[in-house]
């Protein structure tokens, strides 16, 4: 339908009316941007922001309908959109949010994944098996596992290890073996993505390898030196790698057997859900990598002191992940009977 | 022509609904190249300096052997610069980097808000898989194939990378509200725009502009005859004068 001369004439003084608004909509702009950063109690400032929603949305109506080529609308559009998120984005709080990842996020995520664990304990320790009985029965095939100038060190009668602090330091050593493990945790972790395929692949592999170099260093009685070596660290590097396989093979089957949602909304749940798991996972071999670089090379620890090392780290694993440690001193004491 | 890229668009109360439009592989690379600069030279910019420090002259080459303090002053911010640059950053800067902000996007979640923590985590985590095999070429893939141009760690992170107008030309705005009557409010804005960047532009430009919008104003009341630029000027004063 052709539109008549009033029409126009009252189309073009809207959007006259309109565009000199401009300054209004920069300044609830900046009140907003100002808001998003800062915190504050006023309640009249609030009030103020959702009366600049307000605004905004009315505005920006008018300009889709009067102007929708315009710059005003693009401009209104985006002033509109940070309104909307500072209105209803939850202030940031670093304290607290720390304290929800720690003792909520990533022992649900844990519990969660515990069936997981379970399975990829079991083709760890599998693999492991598989790798210790193929280097017992055919020796030859550790140099699939080994470089070759460990196969000479452990035929020699001498472990790699011993000597490492000699070579390097235990600083440098421990960010290098912590780098280290943490590619393959990440790994580990987000070739999950691959169908879960990427990450059977990094548990069985790591598996083999650590069953064949046991067997090889057992043909040649270095079993106990390297037991002593691996314990302090071990414990908890294992199952951090275990803890990292089981949240990608979580995300492998949210890709495998998507619900209601679809695939790809069944990948980012699974993925969002098993997140903390992974900043939990990078603490710990934190941990991990400076017991590994100063306690483990260090022939002056004794294998009991090994044991409680490694064994009282895996505890603090356990406690750290299942939300204990930061919750334990709250526990709400049983009512007394009278 | 390839078709334009959808846009996210979020309900409100007000029943208007917040449309963000969609920032494709194009943008998104050129943010990511800004940024891989600022933390080369961030991480060059430290170590050459505490370099210098460390061996107390002009000289940036490392000690011999393995020394556990350059190695933990100089070697170890270096690799953290080069590394957590992303997360840190666009965790500060709450869904921003250098790089996004001077080509005007930023991450959002699907309800247009800036991510939280963990999703810029699994996000940056997810970069393994993008930079596969060589220069993101996963992450591109991806971009290319997707509807909503995500890739591997959009798509783990339910993010969406969106563009944004930072500010508003206000002085423009109100220029142009003035001009509309005897033009549209495109018009407005465009001949307001035009006659403030007069000077920037080069002649040629200037002319072939106020002629284009003359012509599409005026039609054949034009009057498009030779004239210098200042004649071209005032032509267009006439046209859209408040």
């Amino acid at each position: 339908m052709a539109r008549g001369p009033r029409s126009k004439a009252r189309e073009e003084a809207l959007a006259a009316a309109l565009l000199g608004r401009a300054g209004a909509w920069q300044e609830a702009d900046l009140r907003a941007q100002q808001f998003a950063h800062d915190r504050t109690d006023d309640a009249a400032a609030a009030a103020r922001l959702a009366e600049d929603y307000r605004l905004l949305a009315h505005d920006l109506a008018r300009a889709r309908a009067l102007m929708p080529a315009s710059r005003a609308r693009e401009y209104l559009e985006s002033a509109y959109a940070r309104v909307h998120a500072t209105l209803h984005h939850r202030a940031w709080d670093a304290a607290s949010a720390l304290r929800a990842l720690f003792v909520a996020q990533t022992p649900a995520a844990v519990r969660w994944l515990l069936p997981y664990l379970a399975w990829t304990l079991l083709i760890f320790l599998l693999s492991a098996l598989a790798g210790f009985a193929l280097v017992h029965r055919y020796p030859d095939l550790i140099a699939l596992f080994a470089s070759p100038d460990t196969i000479a060190s452990v035929e020699r009668g001498k472990l790699w290890t011993q000597g490492l602090l000699n070579v390097v330091p235990s600083s440098i050593l421990s960010i290098q073996l912590f780098t280290n493990n943490v590619v393959v945790t990440l790994f580990a972790y987000c070739l999950g993505f691959l169908f879960g395929l990427g990450t059977l692949y990094i548990l069985g592999l790591n598996g083999l390898m650590l069953g064949a170099i046991f067997a090889f260093v057992g043909e040649h009685g270095l079993a106990g030196e390297l037991f002593h070596f691996i314990v302090p660290h071990g414990c908890v590097e294992l199952s951090v790698m275990c803890l990292s396989g089981a949240a990608g093979a979580a995300i492998g089957e949210a890709l495998i057997r998507p619900g209601a949602g679809g695939r790809l909304e069944s990948f980012r749940t699974a993925a969002l859900r098993t997140g903390p798991v992974l900043v939990a996972c990078a603490l710990l071999l934190v941990g991990a990598g400076l017991i590994e670089g100063y306690i483990s090379p260090d022939p002056r620890f004794s294998l009991p002191l090994r044991l409680v090392i490694g064994v009282g780290y895996w505890c603090l694993m356990v406690a750290f992940l299942s939300g204990r440690l930061f919750t334990w001193h709250a526990q709400p004491r049983a009512p007394q009977r009278r | 022509m390839s078709e334009p890229l959808a846009g996210l668009s979020v309900d409100s109360v007000t029943g208007i609904d917040v449309s963000l439009p969609l920032a494709g592989p194009g943008a998104r690379s050129f943010a990511f190249i800004i940024d891989w600069h600022v933390r080369f030279i961030l991480a060059l910019a430290w170590y050459v300096l505490a370099t210098v420090l460390y061996n107390g002259g002009f000289s940036l080459e490392p000690p011999p052997g393995h020394q556990q303090t350059w190695f933990v002053l100089v070697m170890l911010p270096v690799l953290a610069i080069y590394f957590l640059y992303h997360p840190l950053v666009e965790l500060a800067m709450r869904g921003r980097t250098p790089g996004k902000r001077s080509v005007g996007i930023r991450i959002v979640t699907r309800a247009g808000e800036p991510p939280g923590a963990g999703a810029l985590l699994v996000r940056n985590v997810f970069r393994l898989i993008d930079a596969l095999p060589v220069a993101y070429g996963v992450g591109l893939t991806l971009m290319v194939l997707t509807r909503e141009c995500l890739r591997c760690g959009d798509m783990a992170a339910g993010t969406l990378v969106v563009y944004e107008r930072s500010a508003a030309d206000t002085a423009l705005l109100q220029d142009a509200a003035r001009r509309v009557g005897k033009l549209d409010s495109a018009g407005a804005e465009i001949a307001a725009d035009l006659l403030q960047r007069w000077t920037s532009l080069v002649p040629e430009a200037r002319i072939r502009l106020a002629r284009t919008l003359l012509e599409r104003y005026l039609g054949a009341d034009a009057d498009l005859s030779d004239a210098d630029e200042l004649e071209w000027r005032a032509r267009l004063e006439r046209l859209a004068r408040p």
